[in-house]
């Protein structure tokens, strides 16, 4: 314990690469987001928990722009982004990839790639890399992403959001719906991409697959968050995990 | 009463309850007040019309769907009621045969195309109802044995309904009261009790499920209505309507042709009058009506005379030539849809906030 | 588990994608074969075959023009969502801008050389399709960026602006018809046999073919019609790529003018004699052919225009003045058939 309290600070005292500070998100007459605020330390990974209708998925589509906040800041490395357009804030180095992946299904899995390698061709040390983390790539690298499974879009669309290096990655829900062996494929990867230094707000309602992989941890409900940690400190909490998540002890969410 | 007669549907504005009274003391007494043919012409073009653009209103204003073949059911209605007269001879029978035949081929179209184009995106709709549009015009003159093609049909009215006809034989105040002043009246009580009927209905339950409809189909659906019978039930309604609309027109003309009732040009007059009188209130097509008709038929003289007097400058003198009423038309048209989307019914009311019409 | 893997078929199944020549697209021949298949049908309705070879020649020639002036309606819509009825008006001015190149191209027109008049031909469309684009580009800003979004206001609006347009050309160039006579060396026909076949036919069968194979290259193998094809299904997730959508739509909105302005011209010189509701006139089948075709689709524009175009001129033959309604049966058909049109874009 004594050791996380010595992370979280340390973590504290690093300027955070994302801020949003009181953000309120309207969607139509509904008020989704109600005074968000939430710190996205530097590096390593970031699981923003909750559950169906907290407003997780809207955090991010205002994080990147999708929805105007209607209310609130929003700071990314240092610049405040709450009024800018979704293509300069992809610009500034935030990649998303959404609930539904957003794979264009009539461009194959190359063409796909292609558009988001923004500098207008691939690095190959770079594709090399992806192939490595999702050798499966290589099959149907010529097919058009509407014939794909569920596990091989979401591989599509990771790789999509990696291909040109990032500050921040933000995604939603990736092991929604998806076969073990790729949910474990997607921890390999969100592993090495910690390791490279990219940092990663992921959206989960899947504590288990997160528990190992999240350094820090934000929960959400009612479009507020309602608890900020550390990953380790929830983990170990079972009371909290609890009240928070209504896990119960031993159960697999 | 009054309330009961206009369906608690009030103005609600003092400016324009004027206007809407003025304009009702005319077309009443329209027969005693200007002499000659063409101002007794006029007020019946606006009595027909004020129908026609209502019940357009009632899918446009009330229900967010543009029908581009509402000029078609208007059409059919003329060519109902000409063919019938003019087959059958000059008879009620004959009159009375027309219109229902025409009504129920009205309501049964409308019926299909809203059934097939309602389902899909509401731009099908639109398309659709353009190829029905155009399709009618097609078969009026492919069918010239029985429609008269270009030249159009020309049949008699009942005597009751003649210029010979006299009811009184001495001139009352000032105007001799014959079958043509009959048949004026005859358009001006049914055009008023049909606009009436149009605000009754958009003021019942059905009304207001209607404007829900707009607003949000899909919270509609989910509240339990179902849209697409609604949908359904106003297109043969408002079919209906254009349909009596045409029949009426036919009646004062005593004739019937494709200028005046096939091709584009009388449904881009009922959508000028629509938008520029005010979507989604019924007094805003009175008011586009009026301004419209009587504009064409005054303003080009207007416009002819300004073209004179600018003979000298002949890109200006050729803009306001008073062939090119419809462009200033249009600009009207086009201006209305950006900064008075509710019209000139919600400019005048605005004192109320929420007022209906284009968002 | 290695069950995702063995649900792939080993068609793609490569080590390395830039030696993978296998194309990972099914191409959909369906459409091609019923075209195919109502042209076949037709010869025993008609029941002499020089006539059949004309009239299928004219609806060829016919066909490739509504697609070029369709096919920047079906663009717009696709991209853009933006439903402009007033791309007839663009017909109309590209039309009428030809004209204005007659007296000073009088030379070219009438000299019997045919790469003369190929080069007049060439140089009124340049100069029509700057122009109309130039206007589109006007058009944008003035009338479709304010009403992005709603469907309703679009309709009206465009409508409107349709009309303004369509009386300025007439303020400009006045009432009467215009006149666009044929150069000299395109004129008159072929004569194989019995059958007689219009030498400016096969010249807009060649100019159509071009301009599909343009566009269909343009879309597929450049980085612009990357981007074209993904913002048709997913504007959202082109922008969060970090793209802006606007200057892309601008684009395709000009080009889609200058396309309806191609296509202007080359009608015009079809018939020789229009007035300005030239564009107008062909508005519903247009629209008709953007919807069986499938919104955004070139290829579904091309096979949609052909059907409309064999429709028309078999049934003109067979039975005059009920060709509209036969569109709208093909219509009816197709739609019943594949709701969403012959080559249907995945909308997110």
């Amino acid at each position: 314990m004594p050791e996380a309290r010595i992370q979280d600070t340390r973590a504290q005292e690093a300027s955070p690469l994302l801020a949003l500070a009181g953000v309120h998100t309207h969607i139509g007459e509904y008020h989704i987001l109600q005074g968000v605020d939430l710190v996205v330390p530097r590096a390593g990974l970031t699981v923003l928990l909750g559950r169906n209708g907290a407003g997780k998925s809207t955090t991010l589509r205002t994080i990147m722009g999708l929805w105007q906040a209607s209310r609130g800041t929003l700071m990314f490395d240092g610049a405040d982004i709450t009024a800018d357009k979704t293509p300069e804030i992809s610009r500034r180095g935030i990649a998303f990839v959404p609930e539904d992946m957003g794979i264009f299904s009539g461009l194959t899995v190359q063409e796909n790639l292609r558009l988001a390698a923004i500098s207008g061709r691939f690095d190959e040390a770079r594709l090399d890399w992806i192939f490595g983390l999702f050798p499966a790539l290589k099959r149907f690298w010529l097919r058009p992403g509407g014939t794909l499974s569920g596990g091989q879009k979401q591989m599509v669309a990771i790789a999509r959001a990696i291909i040109e290096p990032r500050k921040l990655l933000l995604i939603d829900e990736p092991t929604k719906g998806l076969a073990p062996a790729i949910v474990d494929n997607l921890a390999q990867a969100f592993e090495e991409l910690k390791a490279r230094d990219t940092t990663i707000l992921l959206v989960e309602q899947n504590f288990h697959f997160v528990r190992s992989l999240g350094d820090h941890v934000a929960v959400m409900d009612d479009g507020r968050i309602v608890h900020a940690g550390s990953m380790q400190a929830l983990s170990a909490d079972e009371a909290l995990q609890a009240r928070l998540l209504g896990l119960h002890a031993g159960a697999v969410h | 009463m009054l309330t009961r007669l206009l369906s608690g549907d009030f103005p609600r504005s003092r400016m324009l309850s004027t206007l809407l009274l003025l304009i009702l003391l005319y077309l009443a007494t329209a027969p005693f007040l200007f002499s000659g043919a063409r101002s007794l012409n006029v007020a019946a073009t606006v009595c027909v019309f004020i129908v026609l653009v209502a019940s357009f209103d009632l899918l446009l204003g009330y229900c967010g769907v543009v029908s581009f073949a509402h000029a078609m059911f208007y059409g059919i209605g003329a060519y109902g009621v000409a063919i019938a007269m003019y087959k059958m001879g000059p008879t009620w029978t004959a009159m009375a045969t027309g219109a229902a035949a025409a009504i129920a081929v009205s309501v049964l179209l409308s019926f299909l195309i809203a059934l097939i184009s309602l389902r899909v995106k509401a731009i099908f709709y639109t398309m659709m109802t353009l190829a029905f549009g155009a399709a009618f015009g097609a078969l009026v003159m492919r069918l010239s044995g029985i429609t008269g093609g270009d030249d159009g049909r020309t049949f008699r009215l009942p005597e009751v309904l003649t210029p010979a006809f006299r009811v009184f034989e001495e001139p009352v105040l000032g105007t001799a009261i014959n079958g043509r002043v009959l048949t004026y009246y005859l358009i001006f009580f049914v055009s008023a009790a049909l606009f009436l009927l149009m605000l009754r209905v958009v003021n019942s339950r059905f009304g207001r499920v209607l404007e829900a409809i707009r607003e949000n189909d899909f919270r509609a659906e989910a509240i339990g209505y179902r849209t697409l019978y609604y949908r359904i039930a106003i297109n043969c309604l408002a079919a209906a309507l254009a349909t009596c609309a045409g029949i009426l027109m036919a009646l004062w003309l005593r004739y019937v042709g494709p200028q005046t009732t096939v091709g584009f040009n009388v449904m881009l007059n009922i959508l000028l009058m629509a938008v520029i009188g005010g979507l989604g209130t019924v007094y805003g097509a009175v008011l586009g009506a009026v301004l419209f008709i009587v504009a064409e038929n005054y303003l080009q003289s207007l416009m002819g005379g300004l073209s004179g007097s600018l003979s000298s400058v002949p890109l200006l003198a050729k803009l306001f030539h008073p062939d090119r009423w419809m462009l200033w038309f249009g600009l009207v048209f086009v201006l209305s849809v950006y900064f008075f989307p509710s019209g000139i019914v919600g400019k005048l009311r605005t004192a109320l906030p929420g007022s209906k019409g284009l968002r | 588990m290695a069950a995702i893997e063995s649900t792939l078929t080993p068609e793609t199944a490569t080590s390395s994608p830039a030696l993978a020549a296998l194309p990972g697209r099914t191409r959909d021949l369906v459409p091609g074969a019923i075209i195919l298949a109502f042209i076949a049908m037709a010869l025993p309705v008609i029941g002499s075959v020089p006539t059949w070879i004309t009239l299928t020649v004219a609806a060829l020639a016919m066909g490739m023009m509504l697609f070029i002036m369709a096919s920047g309606l079906t663009l717009v819509f696709g991209l853009m969502d933006v439903m402009n009825l007033g791309h007839a008006a663009f017909v109309a001015v590209g039309a009428y801008t030809a004209t204005l190149l007659v007296g000073p191209l009088r030379h070219l027109l009438e000299s019997p050389s045919v790469w003369a008049s190929l080069a007049a031909i060439v140089a009124v469309i340049a100069f029509a399709m700057v122009v109309t684009a130039a206007l589109g580009w006007v058009y944008e800003r003035l009338f479709i960026k304010p009403v992005y979004g709603d469907h309703l206001k679009q309709i009206l609006i465009t409508i409107g602006s349709m009309i303004v347009i369509e009386q300025l050309v007439l303020v400009i160039f006045g009432a009467n018809q215009m006149l666009l006579p044929l150069p000299e060396a395109v004129r008159g026909s072929f004569l194989f046999g019995d059958v007689a076949i219009e030498r400016y036919r096969l010249v807009a069968v060649v100019v159509g073919v071009v301009v599909f194979i343009g566009l269909t290259l343009l879309l597929n193998r450049t980085r612009v019609g990357l981007l074209i094809r993904a913002g048709v299904e997913n504007r959202a997730m082109v922008e969060a790529l970090g793209y802006r959508i606007r200057g892309i739509f601008v684009g395709v909105f000009v080009a889609g003018s200058a396309l309806a302005g191609l296509g202007g011209v080359m009608w015009a010189f079809y018939r020789e004699q229009f007035t300005v509701a030239i564009g107008a006139e062909v508005l519903v089948q247009m629209l008709i052919i953007v919807i069986i075709g499938g919104l955004g689709s070139v290829t579904g524009c091309f096979a949609g225009a052909m059907l409309i175009a064999l429709s028309t001129n078999y049934v003109s033959f067979l039975l005059p003045d009920l060709a509209l309604v036969s569109n709208i049966l093909v219509m009816m058909v197709v739609l019943l058939w594949r709701p969403q049109g012959l080559y249907p874009v995945h909308k997110h």
